[in-house]
C-alpha cells in the first residue's frame, strides 16, 4: 500500500490533480502507438540483453524450419511475412472514432505454429525497422521478444488450450482465437512496458536524469497494459477471430496446418500444456534480470528505505498505512533465507507457482466444460 | 489507408539510391556496419551535445549523398513529435527535480524533465536519421547481400528478400480489393460493415498467399533452386571504403568518449 503511494505521490508531486488525470488518458491513448519500440527508448545495454533472449526463440525456428519444411517452405514463410507486414498496416476502425491495426502475430501462430510464426513476424519487424524506420534497429531484439516471441506464443497456448481436439468448424475455434490473440498482445504490451520501465532506475545522470524511456515501471506497466487490453488486443482478437472464422466457410484446411500427433489424454501434463510450460520458464529466467537493478524501483522505496535515502521525515499517513498490510514475502524476501538475491527468486519462483496453480485451476474449468460438451 | 504511401515510399528510395553520391559509392556491408556502430554512440553517449553534433553529421552526409535536404529532415522529424514527442512530454512535469520553469495552472517543468524528454528526442530522431540514411543510399537487394557480412544465415536472407518482393505484391493485392470494393458503393460503410470486409479482405489475403507460396516453390522448382539459396557477391572493399570505415570508428570511439 505505501509503496504504490509513495510511487503516486512522488509522480504527482506539483502537478495539479486535473491534469494528472489529463496526462493519465493521454499516456493510455499514447502507449497504444508505443509497440514498436524505435531506438533511444531502451539503452544498448538491454537491447543486447533481449537480443540474447530472443536468440534461442530464432534458433528454434530456424531449426524448426529446417526440421519440419523442405525448401517448400521457404516462399511459404516469405509469403506469411508478407502478409503480417501487410497486416499491420490494416486500420481497423473500433467503435469511438479511431482506429488501430493488429500486429497478425496471433493468427500467423494459430496457422503455422509458434515457432514459424516466430519467424514471420520477425521478418516482418526487420523489414519495417530497416527499411520503414518503424521500430529501431538496436531495438529489434526487444521488438521482435514482445511482438514475434510472446505474442505468439502466449495466443498459441491459449488457443490450443481452448480447441485442441475440436473439429476445424468448432465455434470453439473462434473464441481460442479470441482470447488467445487478446491475452497474447496484452501479455506482450507487459513485457515493453517492463522494458520501458527499468530504464530510469538502470541509467540515469548523476542528478537522477533518465537517459532513456523516462518513465518508472509504476507508470510504464499499467500504461501499456490498461491501453493495450483496452484498444489494442481487442483488435488483434477481433481480426484474429474473423480471420478464423472467414477461413471456417472459406479454406477450412489452412487451420489444419499444423499436422501435429494427437495427443492422447494419457500423456503427462508437461506434454499437453508445453507450450505454456515453455512460456511460463522465460519468465522465471526472466526475474533474475531485477536483481541487475541497483537498489530498489524507483519510486518502490519502503518507509525504511526512504529514511536512508535521506529523508528525515516520514509522513504519518505514509507510517501508519505501512503497518497495515504486510506481505508474506515482503520486499520479495524471505528473512529466513539470509541471502537477499536467494530470496528475490525464491520470491519469483513461489509467485510462479501460484500463478501456475490459479493456470491449472482455468484449465481444469475448461477442460471439464470441454467433456460436458463432448458428452452432450 | 497507407498502403498507396508505402508503394510511393519505397520507389522513391529506390531512386535516390541508384543516384550518384558520396555514401551510394560506399561499400553496403560497410555502411550496415556503420549503422550499428552509429547507433551504438547515439545509445552510449551521455551527452545531448555529442547526439547533436551527430545529428548534424548525417545532415552532412545527406547533403553529400544529393539526398533532398527537405524530404530528409521531414521524413524523420514529421513523424517523431506526434509519437516519441508526445511520449516525452509528460516527463518535462512529473520527473522529479530542479524547478526550471512555472506554467500557469501550477505545472512545473523541471529542469530534469527537460533533459530527459530532449534525451528521447534527439536519440529516436538522430537513430532514425542514420538508419534513413543507409536505405536511402543503398539498394534494397544490396542492403540485404550486405546483412550477410551479420552472419544471418543464407536461407533467412534469401526468405528477406522474398518477403520485400512479396510485401509490395500483397499490397497491390489488397489495394485491389479494396478499391473494387470501393467502387461498388453508394454510401459509406458502418464500423461493422468494415469490419467484416476487413476480415474477409484478411482472410482472402492469406488464402492467396498460401496459394503464390506453392506457385512460387513450383517456379523455383522449375528453375533449378536446391535447397541452397546461391547469390553472386560482387562487394569489393576499396581504398575509400577502408578509409571511410576508419573515420566512422574513430567518429564512434570520439563520440562514446566525449559523451561519457
Amino acid at each position: 500500500m505505501s509503496k504504490i503511494k509513495i510511487a503516486f505521490h512522488s509522480l504527482t508531486q506539483g502537478t495539479p490533480r486535473s491534469l494528472m488525470i489529463y496526462y493519465g488518458i493521454f499516456a493510455l491513448w499514447l502507449f497504444t502507438t508505443a509497440m514498436h519500440i524505435p531506438d533511444g527508448y531502451l539503452s544498448p545495454v538491454t537491447s543486447i540483453i533481449m537480443f540474447l533472449i530472443v536468440l534461442p526463440f530464432w534458433i528454434l525456428g530456424v531449426r524448426k524450419l529446417r526440421e519440419k519444411m523442405t525448401s517448400k517452405n521457404v516462399p511459404l514463410i516469405a509469403l506469411l511475412a508478407a502478409f503480417s507486414f501487410v497486416i499491420m498496416m490494416f486500420n481497423v476502425p473500433i467503435p469511438g472514432g479511431t482506429t488501430a491495426h493488429a500486429v497478425g502475430g496471433a493468427l500467423c501462430a494459430i496457422i503455422m505454429g509458434p515457432e514459424i510464426a516466430t519467424m514471420a513476424v520477425s521478418i516482418a519487424l526487420v523489414i519495417q525497422a530497416f527499411f520503414f524506420g518503424d521500430g529501431g534497429i538496436l531495438a529489434l531484439g526487444a521488438n521482435c521478444f514482445n511482438m514475434a516471441v510472446v505474442l505468439p506464443y502466449v495466443s498459441y497456448a491459449i488457443y490450443q488450450a481452448i480447441s485442441k481436439n475440436q473439429p476445424t468448424s468448432s465455434k470453439r475455434r473462434i473464441v481460442g482465437a479470441a482470447l488467445g490473440g487478446w491475452a497474447g498482445l496484452t501479455v506482450a504490451a507487459f513485457f515493453a512496458g517492463f522494458e520501458f520501465g527499468i530504464q530510469p532506475m538502470l541509467f540515469h545522470t548523476a542528478n537522477g536524469t533518465p537517459l532513456y524511456a523516462p518513465y518508472p515501471l509504476s507508470v510504464s506497466i499499467p500504461a501499456m497494459v490498461f491501453a493495450h487490453a483496452l484498444i489494442a488486443s481487442p483488435v488483434e482478437a477481433l481480426v484474429t477471430a474473423l480471420v478464423v472464422a472467414y477461413l471456417q466457410r472459406a479454406n477450412q484446411s489452412a487451420l489444419e496446418f499444423v499436422k501435429k500427433p494427437e495427443i492422447s489424454p494419457e500423456l503427462s501434463g508437461f506434454a499437453k500444456w508445453r507450450v505454456l510450460w515453455i512460456v511460463l520458464a522465460v519468465m522465471i529466467v526472466l526475474v533474475p534480470l531485477g536483481l541487475l537493478a541497483p537498489g530498489t524501483a524507483w519510486g518502490e522505496w519502503g518507509t525504511e528505505q526512504l529514511s536512508s535515502l535521506g529523508l528525515a521525515f516520514i509522513p504519518q499517513g505514509m507510517a501508519k498505512l505501512s503497518g497495515l498490510w504486510s506481505a508474506p514475502l515482503a520486499g520479495y524476501d524471505l528473512p529466513a533465507l539470509k541471502n537477499a538475491n536467494m530470496g528475490y527468486i525464491f520470491s519469483g519462483i513461489v509467485g510462479t507457482i501460484v500463478i501456475g496453480i490459479v493456470a491449472w485451476l482455468f484449465t481444469m474449468l475448461v477442460t471439464l466444460r470441454k467433456s460436458g460438451v463432448r458428452s452432450e | 489507408m497507407d498502403i498507396n504511401h508505402t508503394l510511393e515510399q519505397s520507389l522513391f528510395a529506390e531512386r535516390i539510391a541508384r543516384q550518384p553520391g558520396a555514401l551510394q559509392a560506399l561499400d553496403a556491408r560497410l555502411k550496415i556496419l556503420s549503422l550499428l556502430l552509429m547507433l551504438l554512440a547515439i545509445g552510449l553517449s551521455h551527452s545531448l551535445l555529442v547526439i547533436l553534433g551527430l545529428y548534424f553529421l548525417a545532415l552532412g552526409l545527406a547533403g553529400f549523398s544529393r539526398i533532398p535536404l527537405g524530404f530528409f529532415i521531414k521524413r524523420v522529424w514529421l513523424l517523431i513529435p506526434f509519437f516519441t514527442g508526445l511520449v516525452a512530454l509528460p516527463a518535462l512535469f512529473i520527473t522529479p527535480g530542479p524547478a526550471l520553469a512555472h506554467l500557469p495552472l501550477g505545472m512545473v517543468i523541471t529542469q530534469t524533465g527537460l533533459t530527459t524528454a530532449l534525451f528521447l528526442l534527439l536519440r529516436v530522431g538522430t537513430s532514425v536519421s542514420m538508419a534513413v540514411l543507409l536505405v536511402l543510399s543503398t539498394p534494397w537487394n544490396s542492403v540485404l547481400k550486405a546483412l550477410g557480412v551479420l552472419r544471418l544465415p543464407a536461407v533467412i536472407i534469401l526468405i528477406l528478400g522474398m518477403t520485400y518482393r512479396y510485401i509490395h505484391l500483397l499490397l497491390h493485392l489488397t489495394n485491389d480489393m479494396f478499391l473494387s470494393r470501393k467502387s461498388r458503393l453508394l454510401r459509406r460503410m458502418s464500423g461493422p460493415e468494415e469490419r467484416k470486409l476487413i476480415a474477409a479482405t484478411s482472410g482472402t489475403l492469406l488464402n492467396k498467399s498460401l496459394q503464390v507460396s506453392s506457385e512460387v516453390y513450383l517456379a523455383m522448382q522449375s528453375r533449378g533452386f536446391r535447397n541452397y539459396p546461391r547469390t553472386l557477391d560482387t562487394f569489393k572493399m576499396r581504398t575509400i571504403d577502408w578509409l571511410a570505415g576508419a573515420l566512422v570508428v574513430l567518429t564512434t570511439a570520439a563520440a562514446i568518449w566525449l559523451g561519457r
